[in-house]
């Protein structure tokens, strides 16, 4: 029977698929659901190896999940390089391997990995250079073998992409999630005509992979589930008549006089807008250990997508690495899609994340490692196991205490940094700043940065939660909404209240570190 | 200073210090039991009680619940994001007997009657439970209130099942 890896029954989610749909990888063909992107499809039929790397064709598969790393890249009806996690499927597709012969799980290329000792730059086109009378036979041979896959040879699917005319909004939201929502609601509600793009198929950023309840202020929808907050903020959105909102849509730029650059499908355009608020929300960081590029080795987040939005099991048996507030929820939601959970490994000597989540793991038999890291990984062409390795105060790992565990997936989750390139393009004055995660833009109190007229609500200003991104989002759009002209005295008050239950949320113990990241990135108005 | 359940995820009957009640009050009538002693920014508890029995000084201060007027209604169990509350029961089980309730998240929901392994904080196996209630608070409601009767002794121990 064909595998299919697609969580039927889940304690709190239900899975509305589309119409059955077939695609075919290489010559297998594979059910899928309209709705589905091929990558997601790919796992679901417990496909690991979509690919293969360029130098040592090494194995590739799903990593990120988002579009954002390139890992599950391959040719999609003729076309090469196809961000397949991206890409929704359609009836007949062909997808395709890529760098690889004769298939991705069995790539003879693959030699070159173990090779590495004499070919350190993996196949490469000038591989081989003596003797110079043999070098251009060589070169003929080796051509063939480097490069990322082969140019297209049906333009069944490939258009060239194409340019259309400048758009114009007052206030343009990039970035759906709870910070963008909220501004983009709170800067209608005073007038605004509002552009609110974003990248995914669905509004809501980190929320629609929440299936928990949310902490936080009653005022804020604490105790209800992430993906039911995203629901009720984005009905507001879609019944405000000064809302637009653009999906399936990325800005790739912030040029000078706030003009967007966007891409929509093979269209790109430029937008105008008078204030423009970058909530684009924060990237994983990764970590670095042996073969952590084999497949089944996940972001948290990529393994939240496959499994609460596209309702596929990531894997039967988890290791969870990072012990915050993210890999906590993430190891308890794999529980829940029926995956056991080996284990969780934490370098610092204590959890990081909130006591009341381990426990809810803890009280399910799933040990948590502090001063504990991931040493290796082992497997073939998907995560076979790990070693774990303990940590001393100083760092350095404790000789004979490595212990293996058997999984087939691993799951990163070892923070977040702020998404910061726009605002680096359009001029911010940036800082890095680690209590905010990274690299973050200095901002007044009212959101604004050093460039007039953008404004940085959410996780883009500093890593931290839902409410505050909520709090921030609304202080943005109000400010933006008063810096145009709308709004009044009133305005003006709530957007103070907005300020004071900040600084209320912020006021706890666990925040300590979020306050001392916020003074140093505050700078004054004007 | 770090408490040993910030390094282990499992908390203590001493941590717990008078977040129990004395063991009189548990003779009179069902009691939440607030498994919540850490400062975090959350008080979703706060309006879920009806009778407006648990309380803190601001969004980041822990809970505080007034055990003498708690009828155990387990209201506040299912609107507890922290899954940190649970209901002791010490009335209406048999002599000998306790009956504990639980947030349940997974699949398959016990059915009443069934006989399941309660589990205590660190997952461990503690002894047979037999599940007497199975409750949602309302229809959309994802999260079950699991009742279970186990030996008086594992009243404040278990608190998960399998
Ligand atoms: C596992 C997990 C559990 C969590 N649990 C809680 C919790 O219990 N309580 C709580 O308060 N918080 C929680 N959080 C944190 C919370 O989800 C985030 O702090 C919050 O979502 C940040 O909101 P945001 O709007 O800044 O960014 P995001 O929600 O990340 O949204 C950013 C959006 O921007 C879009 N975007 C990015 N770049 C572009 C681009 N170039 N073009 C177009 N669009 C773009 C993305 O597609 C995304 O939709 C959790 C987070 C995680 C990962
Ligand atoms: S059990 Fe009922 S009465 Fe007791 S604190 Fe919870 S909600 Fe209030
Ligand atoms: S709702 Fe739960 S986690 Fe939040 S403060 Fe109350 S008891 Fe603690
Ligand atoms: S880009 Fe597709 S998995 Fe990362």
């Amino acid at each position: 029977m064909a595998v299919d890896l697609r969580i039927k029954e889940h304690p709190i989610l239900e899975f509305k698929r589309g119409p059955k749909v077939k695609i075919y990888y290489g010559r297998k063909k594979i059910d899928a659901y309209e709705g589905e992107t091929v990558g997601a499809a790919l796992c679901a039929a417990g496909i690991n190896v979509f690919t293969r790397s360029v130098k040592y064709h090494r194995p590739r598969g799903m990593f990120c999940a988002i579009g954002k790393c390139s890992s599950c890249m391959m040719r999609v009806d003729g076309v090469p390089n196809v961000m397949t996690c991206v890409t929704p499927v359609r009836d007949g597709m062909r997808v395709e391997p890529q760098n690889c012969f004769p298939s991705a799980s069995h790539d003879l290329y693959s030699i070159i990995d173990r090779l590495g000792f004499k070919f350190p730059a993996g196949f490469y086109y000038r591989l081989i250079t003596s003797p110079r009378s043999l070098s251009a036979l060589y070169l003929k041979l080796i051509r063939p073998l480097t490069g990322m896959g082969k140019f297209p040879t049906a333009n069944r699917g490939f258009k060239p992409m194409t340019k259309s005319e400048q758009r114009e909004t007052e206030v343009a939201v990039v970035g759906a999630g709870p910070a963008g929502l909220s501004a983009a609601i709170h800067a209608a509600r005073l007038g605004c005509r509002v552009t609110l793009i974003d990248e995914n198929h669905r509004l809501g950023g980190q929320l629609i992979k929440q299936t928990h309840m949310f902490f936080g202020s009653k005022e804020y929808f604490a105790g209800v589930r992430g993906i039911r907050i995203s629901e009720k903020l984005a009905e507001e959105v879609k019944q405000h008549e000064n809302i637009e909102a653009l999906l399936n849509t990325s800005v790739v730029g912030l040029y000078e006089e706030n003009v967007l650059g966007i891409v929509q499908g093979n269209k790109f355009a430029t937008m105008r807008a008078k204030k423009v608020i970058v909530s684009t929300g924060a990237y994983e960081k990764t970590l670095l250990f042996n073969d952590n590029d084999l497949p089944g080795v996940m972001g948290a987040g990529g393994v939240q997508t496959l499994m609460n939005v596209f309702g596929i099991k990531p894997g039967n048996e988890a290791l969870m690495v990072g012990a915050g507030n993210v890999g906590l929820i993430i190891s308890y939601q794999l529980l829940q899609a029926g995956v056991k959970v080996k284990g969780i490994v934490e370098a610092v000597p204590r959890i990081g994340g909130y006591f009341v989540h381990a426990a809810k793991i803890r009280r399910m038999g799933v040990p948590i490692y502090v001063s504990h890291t991931i040493k290796r990984t082992w497997g073939r062409r998907r995560v076979e196991g790990a070693t774990i390795v303990q940590l001393d105060d100083r760092w350095k790992e404790v000789e004979g205490t490595e212990k293996d565990i058997k999984c087939d997936l691993i799951c990163i989750s070892v923070g977040l940094k702020p998404t910061y390139e726009f605002l680096y393009q359009a001029g911010c004055k940036m800082k890095f700043i680690s209590e905010l995660g990274g690299h973050v833009p200095l901002r007044t109190k009212n959101m604004e940065t050093s460039v007039k007229g953008v404004y940085i609500p959410g996780d883009t200003g500093g890593i931290e939660e839902a409410d505050t991104a909520m709090v921030g989002g609304k202080i943005a759009g109000i400010s933006a909404a008063l810096s145009l002209g709308y709004g009044d005295k009133e305005a003006e008050e709530f957007r103070e209240k907005a300020i004071m239950e900040l600084e209320d949320l912020r006021s706890g113990p666990t925040s300590a570190r979020i306050r001392s990241g916020i003074e140093k990135a505050l700078i004054e108005e004007g | 200073m770090v408490s040993d359940y910030e390094k282990t995820g499992v908390i203590t009957l001493k941590d717990l210090e008078g977040k129990i009640p004395p063991p009189e009050r548990f003779k009179k009538e069902p009691v939440a039991i607030v498994e919540c002693t850490q400062e975090i920014p959350c008080d979703a508890c706060i309006p879920a009680c009806p009778r407006k029995l648990l309380s803190m000084k601001n969004i980041i201060s822990v809970p505080s619940l007034d055990f003498d007027k708690c009828s155990g209604c387990a209201i506040c169990v299912g609107k507890c994001p922290g899954l940190a509350i649970f209901i002791v029961d010490m009335c209406k089980a048999p002599k000998g007997k306790a009956w504990v309730t639980i947030p349940y998240e997974f699949l398959p929901v016990p059915e009443v009657g069934s006989i399941v392994r309660a589990l205590n904080r660190e997952g461990e196996d503690v002894g047979s439970a037999k599940v007497v209630k199975v409750a949602r608070l309302s229809k959309e409601e994802k999260t079950a209130l699991v009742t279970f009767e186990v030996d008086e002794k594992l009243a404040m121990e278990a608190r998960a099942l399998r």
